[in-house]
Order: structure tokens, then sequence, then C-alpha cells
């Protein structure tokens, strides 16, 4: 016989069975009861699945199929998001982006972004990239005595440098994270 | 500008001119952005949340918009404070319970308050009085865009803007309105709507959003999802959803005056009455019974000018607002006699209900 369904949220027997269409896609959740009772199922009005998809989407298999390191940048685990439904930093997206990318396709009406840009930021943001490797360039072009080289990277970095005269300061690096 | 200052000040929903649709009462907009380079507030040390802290309220300060607003720490206000902000739909309740590095900034007129550090490192909104959705756009992505120039967004060219809940990636934009549906309760098809709405890709929820009861038959409706749409398409297809709940909700009106007009009138000749009368009222027995009597002047049964006294009085007959106008502590009993002596006073002179607009034929 079958194994019974199990609650996605905390893996005991599974009682409350729901399906949801949103955007036409069909969307399966299965519940214990008290978990049900938690997360207002039972009550019609007041729930979102689209909330309780964030965290069933994460069976353990979907876990392990992301990386089970923690993210660079804050020192966050896939452990931790199944405890919070949140990320620790912009970076955890990059760090997990395998265990992201599943996720979305029941979450959203799309996976890529198509809506607003901030010109600003993502301009600023390539001009210090491109001051950098523009002094990596000059370094090396002096090193290797290529002086005609060095001359023009030279005065193109000058020209990015005053482009990028405005930078917004980096936020100082706060160590490992809490908790 | 200071709080104090703020809440004596006339609001943009306390001190609305009669809004344009009887069925909306508000529309909201609101953006989740991060700051590149720093962890979300819910995994950040204290001291990561402080620097984001400082960095919002200076870059909120230089705006054209939020020059001269309130911008102050949360742990600058009093807990009465707090509670006001959440029922003038100005801050929420994790932020008014927020432990460190918390702060908010809102504008005189109260249209724009901006979050620091609650689930994200901004929530900007906008908040308008009516069906706005354009205006409200409009309005949020200029601070926006103004905003980005002072401060280092977290955005990737495939996810959009990085938010700590991968539900609002993307966009980072949930536009809402709250929808007075009294008909389409009385006759029982709140349910069948909720489905529908559901079904496209939109979320109903109660008065102060998730968990919350629909008392006064108001409903926050929503965009569910951000990622994969343009802001544009977002608000088109809420638009297009919120037009048929209207006329939904014209229709279920129509339907029940023509099915049992008695019935109707009863209801709403009561609520009158006790609104005129009481001596004792709870919030949710103010907001149920101020709800019928907006019901009554949108079928012209009252005059439209007790339309601005009646919204006002939704805000104003909550809990925080009460005690705020009394000036020792208040227990519910004396909350619910002030409450009742404010509203009889400010309903003492509307004259009885006028049916006989409905009767003849």
């Amino acid at each position: 016989m079958a194994s019974p369904l199990q609650c996605d949220l905390c893996g005991k027997p599974a009682t409350v069975h729901l399906t949801q269409i949103v955007n036409s896609k069909m969307h399966k959740v299965d519940l214990c009861e008290a978990c049900a009772q938690a997360k207002g199922v039972t009550d019609p009005g007041g729930f979102s699945l689209a909330d309780l998809l964030v965290k069933a989407s994460l069976a353990p298999e979907a876990a392990a199929a992301g990386s089970s390191g923690e993210c660079p940048g804050c020192g966050f685990s896939p452990g931790d998001f199944k405890k919070h439904g949140r990320f620790g930093c912009p970076q955890c997206y990059r760090t997990f982006a395998g265990m992201v990318a599943p996720m979305l396709e029941n979450m959203h009406k799309g996976v890529r972004h198509a809506g607003k840009v901030p010109v600003k930021a993502l301009e600023r943001r390539s001009l210090i990239e491109r001051v950098a490797g523009l002094e990596a360039g000059l370094a090396d072009a002096v090193k290797a005595e290529r002086y005609e080289e060095a001359a023009r990277l030279r005065d193109e970095l000058a020209e990015a440098r005053r482009a990028a005269a405005n930078p917004v300061p980096a936020i100082p690096p706060a160590g490992a994270a809490r908790r | 500008m200071t709080v104090a200052a703020l809440l004596a000040n006339p609001s943009e929903l306390t001190d609305t001119a009669s809004s344009k649709c009887a069925v909306v009462l508000m529309t909201r907009i609101r953006l989740a952005r991060n700051l590149a380079g720093a962890a979300f507030p819910g995994w950040c040390r204290e001291a990561q949340r402080d620097e984001v802290l400082a960095r919002c309220r200076e870059a909120l300060g230089a705006t054209a918009a939020m020059r001269r607003s309130v911008n102050v720490p949360v742990a600058e206000l009093t807990d009465l404070q707090k509670q006001i902000l959440v029922e003038r739909h100005l801050i929420s309740r994790e932020l008014s319970g927020s432990k460190h590095g918390g702060g908010l900034v809102i504008n005189r007129d109260q249209t724009v308050s901006v979050m620091i550090n609650e689930e994200d490192h901004l929530r900007v909104q906008v908040l308008r009085a009516g069906f706005q959705l354009k205006k409200a756009w409009n309005q949020i992505d200029t601070l926006d865009s103004e905003l980005e120039e002072r401060l280092d967004y977290a955005f990737d060219p495939g996810l959009g803007y990085l938010t700590a809940c991968p539900t609002n990636l993307g966009t980072g934009m949930r536009a809402s309105a709250m929808m007075h549906l009294p008909a389409l309760v009385i006759s029982g098809q709140m349910e069948k709507v909720v489905r529908a709405v559901n079904q496209l890709g939109m979320v109903v929820r109660g008065l102060f959003g998730e968990g919350s009861d629909a008392s006064g038959s108001i409903f926050q409706i929503s965009n569910q999802t951000t990622l994969g749409e343009s802001e544009d398409a977002i608000l088109k297809r809420l638009g297009s959803v919120l037009q048929s709940i209207i006329e939904h909700e014209l229709n279920a009106r129509e339907k029940l005056i023509e099915a049992d007009a008695p019935k109707l009138f009863d209801k709403i000749g009561r609520a009158y009455g006790i609104l005129q009368n009481c001596h004792q009222l709870s919030s949710s027995e103010a907001m149920n019974l101020l709800s019928l009597l907006r019901l009554g002047i949108d079928l012209g049964l009252f005059p439209e000018p007790i339309r601005a006294v009646t919204d006002r009085l939704l805000i104003e007959a909550q809990p925080g607002h009460i005690q705020a106008a009394a000036r020792h502590d208040l227990d519910s009993v004396q909350r619910d006699a002030l409450r009742a002596d404010k509203i009889r006073n400010e309903f003492a002179a509307v004259a009885r209900p006028d049916f006989t607009l409905h009767t003849k034929e």
C-alpha cells in the first residue's frame, strides 16, 4: 500500500488536501490538521496559498538540490530558510539559486523580471566596475612596459573616474550574521 | 515635524473630500526595496541595521517629497502613537513591534509613508483616498526613482528587486484597494467572489491584512504575484478585477432592493437609530453600523456630505484614536462609552433617512 501523504510543513500524516488554481496553474498542498488550523486554511477568506508554497516547495530534496553550504555573504543556510521563510541577504539568491528557481515557478506569473529597473544604480555599479577593470589593466600595462597602452588606459581611467565622481559608499561589512 | 503634530494634522484618510468612488475607500501601493551589500533586517546585526536606518533616513530626508516629514526611529514613539499609525494604515503591526533599528518617515498629508527595517530595508507606501491606482503609482514611482539616485538598491536583472521573502521578488510591488462590499456580504456572495478573485491571481484579505477579520464589510484586494510582469501590467490586471468587483457589488445592491427593500432599509434605519442614540459602542459594532450608514449614503437615503463624516469615523472610532482623545487611560468599557458619545454627537444633526426615493414607483 502506498504510504500516506505527509504534511508539507511538518511531515506528520496529512489529512487536509488543498488544490487551488492561481493564474491557471494548479497548486497542491497537503497538510496535517494542526498546520491547517495554524495557517488559517479552514477559513476560506483568510489564507494565501502562495505563502504556504514558499515553505511547502522546500521539500528536503529541493533543499538538497541547492547548495548545502552557507551563504558567503551572511552565513545563512538552507535550513534557516526552511525555518524563517525569508532569506538572509541579497546574495543568498545567487548562493541558493538552485533552490530558488523551482520555487518561483509555483509562486509567480513568470520567472524573469519584466518591470522597472533602477537605471541610476546600475549605471553607477557598472562605472565602478569599469574603474576597477581599468585600474587593473593600467597596472598590468605599466608592469609589462607597454607604455602606449598605459597612456590610453590612463586617459580612459581619468574619464571613468570623473563619471563615477559621486559614488554611493558601500555598506561596511558587519562580519557574520546573527543567530 | 513631530509625530504629535503629524497625528493632529488632517490626513488623506480622515479628511477626504467625498471620494469619487463609493465602493473603493482607498488605494495603496507599496514597494519593497533593499540596499545592496547589507543583510535583510531579520538576519542583520544591530550595527548594520543602524547603518541601514541612518542611510535610508538621510536619503529620504533629501527627497523633494519627504523633506519636511516626520523622520524618526520607531523607538521614539509611544505605544499609543504606534497604534494610531497602524489604525491609519501608515505602519504595520510588525514595525510597531520591531526591536532594534526600525524607522519611519511619513509626510504631512500622510499619503506617503516609508517603513525602514521592517521585513525589508525599505517599504515605501503611497495611500490615496478613493480608486486611484494610476495616481498612486505615479507618485510612488517618482519617489522611488529619486531614492535610487541616493541608495544602491539590491537588484538582479533576472529576479528584479531582491527582497527578504521570495514572494515579493521582481517588482516588489503590492497594490491594493480597500473595498466596501456590504451587499455582497449581505447576499452571501463574498465566498464566491474570494474564490474567483484568487483564480485571477489576486488576494482578498480583511481590513488589516493577513488574518484580520472583515468587520464593516471592508476587504483588501491586492495582487498576489510580483515577478514576471511589469508594474503596468499588474496594475491593469488588478484594475480590471477591481472594476468587476465594483460592478458585482452595485448589482447586488440593486437586487437587494428589488427582492426585499424593507429588510435592507430596516438594517440601515436601525443603524442610524443606534448611531444617534447609543451610549456604549464597541469598535466592531461601530464599524458594522457605520458600514450600513455608508451603504445608505450610496443609496441616496442620506445626503452626500455625511460620507466624509462616516469615512472619518471608520478610522477615528478605532481604539487608539478613542484613547488619544481622552486625557487619561481608559479601560474598554470607558472607551466604548467615549466612542458612543463621540459618534452620537457627530450624528446628532443628521436628518432621518429618506426612504421615499426607493418606495414610489
